[in-house]
């Protein structure tokens, strides 16, 4: 609240600043007759002083909202009788961090207020608003110098837009890199907590072990939780409902992206195609609802009635319904290989007396085949990431078998169970989680790079 | 041509080989286009299959089952003392107004048990009602006045006919005596179906009748508002610097590659991105639009990026020439000559990439969007969940009920999603030009 309203008065001062810097560069130049002595147009002037009103008091407004309260809580902490944290462990002193953050902001807290609870409470309250009132001053001051600077090298000779030119230019660059920085942080996030899962659980436990539990104990004296890594079942649960998935989602998408690229009338492929993308657009909750509510149970009672046991939350419902998802993604990437092979090609085998399918079979698909194979690389790689679908419609046990009436369980709907619960950042299990998402990052990396490489280099052929 | 054959058999000649195989082959080619048609139908038919099913389930969620009684707004109940305070309105037993109120209604009725049965029947937002309509009208004390009031989601689901009442009771949810008094409320066309404005109005809550999307859509709002404040300017910028300005050396090389990488990598990573950096690190509370902002920011600007790009690139050479020729400075001729006509093409990317954000789910569950959120969400950092994951917790839900609501939910997801999709080819075929 106090942070928002002051970056609004913030963004006034810039606007503010603006003006000034503009009104002084057209005063320094001797009025708007003589404006044509300035380097630069009065707007880069009024910009410069804008730019030095806000980049630093930004900077600082955020740094300072991001450190305030880690400070202000060590401040409490140290003012703390010493004898209530002593001999507590972190985890316990962090709970009692959290009673005085709760209570200071009038909500419920966990256990019975102590006098020394509420005092450090009312301090941090305290403690608060002192911060919220410096930070007002300070952002405050440091946009006004910014300006007051701009103000007194405001002069004709300056190059104004040249500077800010080259602010800008600092600007795009960092935005363009923040897609680095984005990869980095992937990889580091999940590597730095795999890092540590690994140091619990060896590396040949996770990806050779077949037994998953990762239903550790809270107390040592627990019985019966004593928790398994072996990921082996979820890997082939995940690669069975990705099979499922494309061998729904390979014929119908490339049938019809043949069907529409060689034989549709024009008008067929322009009501067709765009309703075909449909899909491509739904997102996956949606999907999820259909597996998970009219999918499975329409399987288990068509199973039924053929005598098969299948189980209420089968890897067949989920592997269809995500099939269906993927369609699109199939057929438009066909489609785009297909239109690409060079129409003489074509001509020449009818030339020859072959027939359309026959073209397609023998020219036509040989032809396209390194694309095709890259765009259902890049389809294999969305089915082994795709979570909600398997979420709502895939099971919890990890069984290991080959089975696709029977429930399975993926990757992503593990990752998403063993960080949706109440727990602590440190347990296995959570790091556990981090261990799967980079063995997914890893390996739709792998799938991705593959197929891009490999489409590329198609396309440079007939290009 | 047979008269070459010298002895033997003669050979046959080509044209009779290929005329024997042409029926052969015309009836492949058949099969071939068939299986091809085929497959488009089989593919049309799910999209079709698909929206009938959420259709069907969801349409009925537009009403709801509100059950006419007229309630006495008794005076000793209410407010005994006779002083009209506030206070004391706020605190009055409306349950047991209305319990009297069936109680007249089913005067046979007199089992304790079967009292609180029947109120049952009354959905336990209804005593709320009561008091904001006394609090608003405090007149209202010691009238009496027909009510329409909220039924319990049972009762919703068999006046919808959900519940089918010609099973056996054991297989139903409600009971026979239940059933009884639902039919003889409806004799006497006490029972009616409303416009069901709760289900916009209100924020998630345990019980079907009384949950609504309001909370979900302003979070999905707030989150989607930061987002495009974030995306867009991120986006549009690394566009320009990579496809305008940038060397092409091995830095941009690495840049571009990634790009197209991020674009395919597995949302639920970016959720464990969100949950180590974005929380672990940067301590950005939890569960608010504003974490989900960041994390879908970073997801949604691969494609913000490459739509951008290829926008610059249908910008013909020439109009930067000219720009360059009459003096503009580098960065005066993207910005004042060429952003603008790539402009729409750049709208057009990022209302897409908007539509993927809008419809996102696995990432925010794994920073705390999931959490049971009833109050709307008043601000960027206060906690929200959104539509997606609205319909994924509802999803969840044993009560029947639901399916509805849910069906409704993701009715409303989608109609936002067509929305947004049109508004961008609407853009495309407006502005497209062509060079």
């Amino acid at each position: 609240m106090h942070s928002s309203t002051l970056l609004i008065v913030l963004l006034g001062l810039i606007g503010l600043a603006y003006q000034f810097g503009r009104r002084r560069a057209v005063a320094t130049a001797g009025g708007t007759r003589h404006i044509n002595t300035l380097h630069s147009l009065p707007a880069y002037y009024g910009l410069y002083a804008a730019l030095w009103a806000g980049i630093p008091a930004l900077l600082l407004l955020g740094l300072w909202s991001g450190v305030q309260d880690e400070i202000l809580i060590a401040i409490v902490k140290s003012e703390l009788p010493p004898a209530m944290i002593e001999g507590l462990s972190p985890g316990r002193v962090g709970l009692l961090v959290n009673d005085i953050k709760n209570l200071a902001s009038g909500t419920i807290v966990s256990g019975a207020v102590t006098p020394e609870i509420q005092a450090a409470a009312d301090r941090y309250v305290q403690l608060k608003q002192i911060a919220g009132w410096a930070m007002w001053l300070a952002v405050m001051a440091v946009a006004l110098g910014g300006t007051t600077f701009a103000w007194s090298r405001t002069r004709p000779q300056m190059r104004a837009r040249n500077r800010v030119e080259s602010i800008f230019m600092v600007i795009l660059v960092v935005f363009s890199s923040i897609a680095i920085l984005t990869t980095l942080g992937i990889v580091l996030s999940v590597l730095f907590e795999s890092l540590r899962f690994f140091q619990a659980v060896s590396p040949l436990e996770f990806f050779l072990g077949t037994l998953w539990s990762p239903q550790t104990a809270l107390r040592a004296d627990q019985v019966g939780a004593s928790g398994a890594f072996g990921a082996v079942p979820l890997f082939t649960g995940t690669l069975m409902v990705s099979a499922i998935a494309m061998l729904v989602a390979v014929p119908i998408g490339l049938m019809s992206a043949i069907y529409l690229s060689e034989y549709a009338p024009r008008r067929v492929r322009a009501l067709a195609k765009p309703a075909l993308e449909v899909l491509a657009g739904i997102p996956t909750v949606v999907y999820g609802f259909f597996a998970a509510l009219t999918v499975a149970p329409f399987v288990r009672d068509l199973g039924m009635s053929l005598g098969l046991d299948v189980a209420s939350e089968s890897a067949l419902a989920a592997g269809l319904v995500m099939g269906i998802m993927i369609i699109p993604f199939v057929s438009s990437l066909s489609e785009d290989v297909i239109n690409a092979v060079p129409q003489a090609m074509r001509d020449g085998s009818y030339a020859l007396g072959a027939t359309q399918s026959e073209t397609i079979r023998r020219v036509i698909i040989p032809a396209a085949l390194p694309g095709i194979v890259g765009g259902i690389l890049l389809a294999v790689s969305r089915a082994i990431g795709e979570t909600m679908i398997v979420v709502m419609a895939a099971g919890l046990a990890a069984n290991l078998t080959a089975n696709p009436l029977d429930s399975v369980t993926t990757v992503t709907v593990q990752i998403v169970t063993l960080l949706t619960g109440d727990q602590e950042f440190d347990s296995p299990k959570t790091m556990a989680a981090f261990a799967l998402g980079l063995t997914l990052f890893a390996v739709t990396l792998t799938l991705n790079v593959i197929a891009l490489q490999i489409v590329r280099k198609y396309r440079e052929q007939y290009e | 041509m047979s008269e070459t054959s010298a002895g033997g058999a003669p050979r046959p000649r080509t044209i009779d080989v290929v005329n024997a195989s042409l029926k052969r082959r015309y009836a492949r080619e058949r099969r071939f286009r068939l299986l091809g048609l085929t497959a488009l139908v089989l593919g049309l038919l799910f999209v079709v299959l698909l929206f009938g099913d959420i259709l069907s389930k969801g349409y009925t969620a537009l009403q709801q089952t509100y059950i006419r009684l007229p309630v006495t707004f008794e005076a000793a109940v209410i407010d005994p003392e006779g002083t009209r305070e506030r206070e004391t309105l706020m605190r009055a037993n409306y349950a047991g107004l209305i319990r009297n109120a069936l109680r007249r209604a089913f005067p046979e009725v007199t089992d304790r048990r079967q009292v609180r049965a029947l109120a049952g029947m009354i959905s336990v937002g209804a005593p709320t009602h009561l008091r904001d309509m006394v609090l608003a009208d405090p007149d209202l004390v010691g009238t009496t006045v027909e009510v329409s009031l909220l039924a319990d989601d049972d009762i919703d689901m068999l006046v919808k006919g959900h519940i089918d009442r010609t099973r056996p009771e054991s297989e139903r949810r409600v009971d026979d005596q239940t059933l009884g008094w639902v039919e003889r409320l409806e004799e006497g066309g006490r029972v009616q179906k409303r416009l069901n404005t709760v289900f916009f109005t209100h924020g998630t809550s345990r019980e079907p009748e009384l949950a609504g999307i309001a909370g979900a859509l302003m979070g999905s709002f707030y989150t989607l508002l930061l987002t495009l404040l974030f995306s867009f300017p991120i986006g549009v910028g690394a566009a320009l610097y990579l496809e305008e300005f940038a060397p092409k050396n091995r830095w941009t090389d690495l840049i571009e590659v990634n790009i197209n990488n991020l674009a395919a990598v597995p949302s639920i990573v970016f959720g464990l991105l969100g949950l180590a950096v974005f929380i672990g690190v940067f301590g950005v509370p939890r569960s608010t639009p504003l974490v989900a902002a960041l994390v879908l920011t970073l997801m949604t600007l691969p494609t913000i990026i490459i739509a951008s790009r290829a926008a610059l690139k249908s910008v013909p050479p020439s109009i930067r020439e000219a720009a360059l020729g009459v003096g503009a400075s580098p960065l005066q001729t993207q910005l004042h000559h060429v952003l603008p006509l790539a402009m729409p093409g750049m709208l057009t990317g990022t209302i897409i990439g908007m539509a993927q954000a809008l419809g996102e789910t696995a990432p925010l569950l794994m920073i705390g969007m999931i959490a049971f959120i009833v109050d709307i969400p008043s601000g960027f950092t206060s906690p929200a969940t959104v539509l997606p994951v609205q319909i994924f917790l509802w999803a969840d839900s044993p009560e029947r009920a639901f399916v509805e609501r849910t069906s409704a939910a993701i009715l409303v997801l989608l109609g936002f999603l067509i929305l947004m999709n049109l508004t961008a080819v609407m853009l495309r075929r407006k502005f497209e030009r062509r060079w």
